[in-house]
């Protein structure tokens, strides 16, 4: 810790150019948080999918409707513990903008199948005895300011109710939280049993099923057994695991990750070349210092050491300061409002960043340090 | 382990047919050429010749900054061809110091942290660093200029700061390479008298490069330089 002023006095000497550095190091790792979140965003879900959840749809495509009375039938196959439907709403609130999911469902069953929603057990009973009654996730409860106890009208125009209507009024009776940091909470969930019996047309039909199995292991047999179940029948189904459908919709998204880390790679690279030219230069201008401190007795080793503390204490800390403005910036929350309903700079990518930094300035100092430790002292000096 | 007494006690620094030579290409340029030369234990030593005779060659040898191609370097007992790099910058550290024709004091750091540089290489505190800093820069009547940037102060007291930080180590010789051909008359006999009280009073050995007779002067002893050989005198 003794040569700690000889390292900050260093750095400090060209204040600007190591400001400007630092400031281009704090930059790349910013956007190095925002990119992690919204990868994070994109892949969204595939990483708390439950591992033993399947989904079940038409074979045709996600927008044909399937009989309610699957249900049982699914129920009856040898590994399946637990089935819920679920189908799509597309109802607007207020505005178009204003996007966000909202599906019905048979509450109790759907409750057990979601263990990651958390409701108190209060909200949950209300939820039960009221037959309007919706649950709503807490981005979206926080997005438009609701509260429990709120009239949520959303508009729609696919389900006409028996009265004509296109206005359907739901009672908000809860507010799930979400049970890990990547549980997407902005969707809305009402009740089946009123959606079915208020609506004109579609009566008796859900979207999808979502399956339960018994053991994880057993997922594809137990697919195969309902793809099976419903051969050669008006609507032909298909099964996928929960986690599968989710890569295959981040897929369709097109392979933005890879573009993303090209993109990151790229930001990198010129940062070394950044970091990597101040440090030459700082070195180059600093020739005779370092045949002194070689002539008062420094070791090379001790000389390589200085100038890979003092690169690496560089990007450290524009790492640091980035890394913490980004997580500041990407606590406020998806910037889209609405495209990226999950979106955090998750803690894992936060030590990969930190990691980078430290990788950063090793490198951007290796040649340097390298030059300086190879240096002659006799050579150094005659220069002057 | 000490050698042996007799000439070899008193002397402190044994260099023996030392040759120097630098390939460039395929041609051998020759700097230094069988030189003998020895220096006793509290001399003050000047070493003179024109420009490229390899006074400063010779220096870089003596201080173990550099290595002979041929012969051997004994200072205080010590053959340093028998040293590594390493061992070689320990013992540079432990017993020379160096003071420079440009000062080379490191600009970022104030006095008292230039002088400081070689005790960080030392097991002393903090506390003991600072009364040796204080001490050394008093000796070179600095006391006052502790907390000043190298462009603060005048070329002689950057001078007097680069050996004090020298002697701060206190080493048993110092090795001055033109140390007052940077400083006009005044400075530079403030810095002659200066090393000649280290020498006197100190009881430190001196090897001082210089081009001036007026220097050489203040030394007990001129040792030529011409074409990498000790001569009687340079030749007209
Ligand atoms: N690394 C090197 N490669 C090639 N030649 C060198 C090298 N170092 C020194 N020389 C040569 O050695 C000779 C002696 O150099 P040196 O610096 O010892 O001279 P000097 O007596 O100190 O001169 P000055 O009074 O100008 O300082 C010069 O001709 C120089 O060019
Ligand atoms: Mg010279």
């Amino acid at each position: 810790m003794k040569f700690a002023s000889l390292i900050v006095a260093n750095l400090l000497r060209r204040k600007l150019r190591t400001g400007l550095t630092l400031v281009s190091v704090t930059v790349a790792f910013i956007l190095y948080a925002y990119l992690s979140a919204i990868r994070v965003g994109l892949s969204q879900g595939v990483d708390v999918a439950g591992a033993d959840r399947m989904l079940v749809w038409h074979a045709v495509s996600l927008a044909q409707p399937l009989p309610l009375s699957y249900l049982d039938r699914i129920k009856r196959i040898p590994g399946v513990d637990l089935v819920v439907h679920q189908s799509w709403f597309g109802g607007i609130y207020q505005n178009p903008r204003n996007f966000f999911a909202q599906m019905p469902v048979d509450p109790e069953p759907f409750l057990r199948m979601y263990p990651e929603f958390l409701l108190p057990e209060a909200q949950k009973q209300a939820w039960l005895r009221t037959r309007t009654g919706a649950i709503a996730g807490r981005a979206t409860a926080e997005r438009f300011g609701w509260k429990v106890g709120d009239r949520i009208p959303l508009q729609t125009g696919i389900w006409t109710k028996q009265d004509g209507s296109m206005t359907w009024e739901f009672d908000l009776v809860g507010i799930f939280d979400g049970a890990k940091q990547g549980t997407d909470t902005t969707p809305f969930y009402f009740r089946y049993d009123y959606f079915d019996e208020t609506r004109r047309i579609g009566k008796g039909l859900v979207g999808w099923y979502v399956v339960r199995v018994t053991d994880p292991d057993l997922a594809p047999q137990v697919a195969r057994a309902i793809n099976e179940e419903f051969a050669n029948s008006s609507a032909e189904v298909k099964a996928e695991s929960e986690k599968a459908f989710l890569q295959g919709w981040a897929k369709q998204v097109g392979d933005i990750g890879t573009i993303l880390t090209a993109i990151l790679t790229a930001v990198f690279f010129t940062i070394l070349l950044v970091a990597g030219n101040t440090m030459a230069q700082s070195v180059r201008e600093r020739t005779e210092e370092l045949g002194v401190l070689k002539a008062v007795g420094f070791t090379h080793e001790q000389v390589l050491g200085l100038v890979l503390v003092e690169s690496c204490l560089l990007s450290g800390l524009g790492a640091a300061v980035g890394l913490g403005i980004g997580r500041v910036l990407t606590a406020a929350g998806d910037p889209t409002g609405g495209a990226l309903p999950v979106f955090f700079f998750p803690p894992r990518d936060m030590v990969l960043g930190a990691g980078l930094g430290v990788l950063l300035g090793l490198a951007s100092g290796a040649l340097p340090a390298w030059q300086a430790m190879r240096l002659r002292v006799a050579d150094a000096l005659r220069r002057g | 382990m000490k050698p042996s007494a007799g000439d070899s006690s008193s002397a402190l620094v044994q260099v023996r047919g030392v040759e120097k030579y630098y390939q460039r290409g395929t041609e051998r340029v020759h700097v230094l050429e069988e030189l003998d030369l020895e220096v006793k234990r509290g001399e003050f030593l000047a070493l003179m010749g024109p420009s490229g005779s390899g006074k400063s060659t010779l220096l870089n040898l003596i201080g173990g900054l550099d290595r002979p191609s041929r012969g051997s370097v004994t200072v205080a007992g010590e053959r340093m061809e028998r040293l590594d790099e390493r061992g070689l910058a320990a013992w540079r550290a432990r017993h020379i110091g160096f003071v420079f024709q440009f000062y080379n004091l490191l600009p970022a750091l104030t006095a008292a942290r230039n002088v400081e540089l070689p005790l960080l290489l030392t097991l002393l505190g903090r506390a003991d660093r600072r009364r040796r800093v204080e001490l050394a820069l008093s000796i070179v009547g600095l006391g006052h200029r502790l907390k000043h940037h190298p462009a603060q102060l005048s070329g002689g007291e950057q001078q007097r700061v680069g050996i004090a930080r020298a002697i701060v180590t206190d080493p048993t010789l110092l090795l001055c390479d033109e140390p007052t051909g940077d400083l006009d008359r005044t400075s530079g006999e403030a810095v002659l008298d200066l090393l000649h009280t280290l020498c006197r009073q100190h009881g430190k050995t001196i090897i001082m490069v210089t081009h001036d007779p007026h220097a050489s002067a203040r030394a007990d002893r001129t040792v030529f330089l011409y074409k990498g050989r000790i001569v009687d005198a340079i030749p007209a």
